[in-house]
């Protein structure tokens, strides 16, 4: 088998495509919306020539649907929307994550709210990624900073949404979607396409929810002759509706521990000069590109800055930042919304490092030095003690 | 074929028993309906593994759960974007959608002209009891001129739709209607509507006894279905206008027919075209 790589030029949206069709996605339900159209152009014009399926449907709602259908014929599929489509996908992405039907769905972020600024790029939709759908429900949400990320990303989706039969979200925005940098494409033949596992229980005796060892339960195939129920309803292991409220409760518990039990699996990060910082970035996407640049220079101008960035947004890698914080006075969260996953920090600092926001709404991405301007500022603010009760 | 009772046909045989008993209303028409789905996919002789039925949300959305077969109850107004999905990636499950008029006519009403328009291999049966009966009975698109309903208390303002003209606008390429009074004629519609190679619109006409029935006075589940049978005009004496044999509004029978191309066949050559071999 020839294994060996090829170094390409991708745009961010195209590369994104290409990762799903290498890691086996053969169905893509889409409608077109900026900035992440590139995207289903792509799929259109690549799935046919490989038998797969690629279909513009009739509004957002509808591509979600289709997908999940798809998704429970067999089928590894995929959508990719932005903003305002990313709000009408939320009732069926629901449906996934609470009937457990793996699937993937990339949300190119644009300037919101409602219809916003379309080809701006924004990070303002980090709470809807994680909470968008009613009700309390698993998911997952990558956030890459790069071409090749998003090349690398996309495929992990893939993996984590199989592993785990939950839907993933991948998180990027505009500037990343429509970027182009190099991305290394592994050869032909060499790239394992992601496969569902499917039960070989005996049919009489096969229960469609009952969780295996890791608390996953295992799909069958439709065809196969299990005939088993899928609905949206609260179910229990065999697949029917329930309002018991102790099974209701066991049901809720495994769904919900899903993320939490496997934290370990999914959880990625990465950290720059974390080891000794006192002033503690968290950066992710387009606006940790920035953060990198202004680390760097904080450095050597004397400053023991670090960046701790999330690749796993959702669930934010708590123990992994804790970690990073430990010499840390002062965070600094830039981010292109008003301070989204600034909140998620405090709530984990608890005031101590003290979490201060870098926020960005005009349809710009942040500069490397806005970031240093902050991070100079808060590095010569001496720290001061805090005390319980204290107010940020 | 059009036999009064089928000898070999038991409806258990079909069934999730363990599913019994079922939730419907006494008196409501959807069981009907279910029955004529089943013996016409009895009479199809489909095998249980490759029939999936998918349905949306409200009375007609739980009816996929008493099928022994593969079964997706899924959201309000999106088993038709569901099962298009479904299909396409397994082109070898015959698929059946089954939805009700708020479903399909309201929520769902932009998936269904679409539905039509590409006509995928799906048979959709909507089951049109004029009203929104598992919320409580509020008004629905097909809700008769000034009947009462908790969202019409002082009477029903709004025209309805007819949902298979609807379907024969926006392409369907077959579209029938029948009462559930008719129960081997509806089999038969159902039967020739699976059969048809292409998107297949059923309107059934079902009856809501308990909830709209009682509040419009309209009698019991006899009297509804009889005067169902009053208000239909059966296809084959449509165009008979001077001896009208039943002059009611609503035609009956298969309403439309053509055997333009299959959706997924039309995808599926637009692979091959272009190197993509054989559809998953």
């Amino acid at each position: 088998m020839n294994t060996s790589t090829q170094l390409v030029n991708l745009q961010g949206n195209r590369a994104c495509a290409l990762a799903a069709i290498a890691a086996g996605c053969r169905f893509y339900a889409g409608y077109p919306i900026t900035p992440s159209t590139e995207i289903a152009e792509t799929m259109a014009a690549e799935l046919p020539k490989l038998g797969g399926v690629f279909i513009q449907m009739e509004d957002e709602i509808a591509s979600m649907a289709a997908v999940v259908g798809a998704a429970m014929g067999g089928a590894i599929a995929m959508t990719a929307t932005s903003g305002p489509g990313f709000s009408l996908k939320q009732e069926n992405l629901g449906y996934a994550s609470a009937a457990e039907i793996p699937c993937v769905v990339v949300n190119v972020m644009r300037g919101g709210p409602s219809t916003g600024m379309p080809t701006r790029p924004a990070q303002g939709d980090v709470m809807q990624a994680r909470w968008g759908t009613h009700g309390d429900h698993p998911i997952i949400v990558l956030t890459p900073a790069s071409v090749p990320e998003i090349h690398a990303q996309t495929r992990k989706a893939f993996e984590l949404s199989e592993r785990f039969r939950i839907p993933v979200v991948v998180l990027y925005d505009e500037v990343l979607g429509h970027l182009v940098e190099t991305v290394e494409l592994g050869a032909t033949g060499a790239v394992t396409p992601v496969e569902r596992r499917y039960t070989r229980a005996a049919r009489d005796s096969y229960q469609p929810y009952a969780p295996d060892e890791d608390g996953i339960p295992v799909m069958a195939r439709p065809g196969d002759g299990y005939r088993t129920h899928t609905t949206g309803l609260t179910h229990d292991t065999n697949g029917f509706p329930t309002q018991d409220s102790v099974r209701v409760a066991r049901i809720m518990e495994r769904l919900l521990g899903k993320t939490d039990r496997h934290r370990d699996a999914i959880e990625q990060w990465h950290c720059i000069e974390c080891d000794d910082a006192e002033v503690l970035v968290v950066a992710y996407g387009i606006s940790a590109r920035a953060a990198t640049h202004a680390v760097h220079t904080a450095r050597a101008r004397g400053i023991a800055a670090g960046l701790f960035r999330p690749i796993t947004l959702w669930p934010f890698p708590e123990r992994a930042f804790a970690h990073a914080t430990r010499h840390a006075h002062t965070v600094l969260v830039p981010e292109l919304n008003a301070g989204q996953l600034r909140l998620e920090i405090e709530r984990l600092c608890a005031h101590n490092p003290a979490v201060h926001g870098l926020h960005r709404l005009d349809g710009e991405t942040l500069t490397p030095a806005q970031i240093l301007a902050d991070i100079e500022r808060l590095a010569a603010s001496k720290p001061r003690m805090r005390r319980v009760g204290d107010s940020a | 074929m059009n036999r009064p009772v089928s000898k070999d046909f038991d409806i258990r045989d079909y069934l999730r028993l363990d599913r019994m008993p079922h939730f419907l209303c006494p008196g409501c028409g959807h069981g009907i309906a279910l029955r004529a789905l089943l013996w016409a996919i009895h009479e199809l002789d489909l095998n249980k593994d490759k029939l999936a039925v998918v349905s949306g949300i409200g009375c007609s959305g739980r009816l996929s759960a008493y099928v022994d077969a593969n079964t997706y109850h899924t959201t309000h107004g999106r088993p038709l974007a569901f099962a298009t999905g479904l299909k396409l990636a397994r082109p070898d499950l015959t698929v059946v959608v089954i939805t009700g008029d708020g479903d399909s006519l309201a929520i769902g009403g932009n998936h269904l002209i679409h539905a039509c328009r590409r006509n995928l291999d799906l048979t959709c049966l909507m089951l049109n009891n004029e009203v929104y009966g598992m919320t409580g009975g509020q008004a629905s698109p097909t809700t008769s001129a000034d009947r009462y309903t908790t969202t019409t208390p002082l009477g029903n303002h709004e025209p309805r739709f007819d949902a298979c003209k609807l379907a024969q606008a926006a392409g369907a390429s077959f579209v029938g209607r029948e009462v559930t009074l008719q129960l081997p004629a509806l089999k038969n519609l159902i039967r020739e509507g699976i059969a048809h190679a292409g998107f297949s619109f059923v309107e059934v006409m079902s009856d809501c006894t308990e909830i709209y029935g009682r509040k419009n006075e309209l009698g019991s589940s006899p009297e509804m279905v009889l005067r169902q049978k009053h208000d239909v005009r059966p296809e084959s004496y449509g165009n008979q206008v001077e001896r009208p044999f039943r002059p009611g509004p609503w035609q009956t029978g298969i309403l439309a027919r053509d055997e333009r191309v299959e959706y997924g066949a039309a995808w599926r050559s637009h692979c091959a075209q272009h190197g993509g071999g054989v559809a998953p």
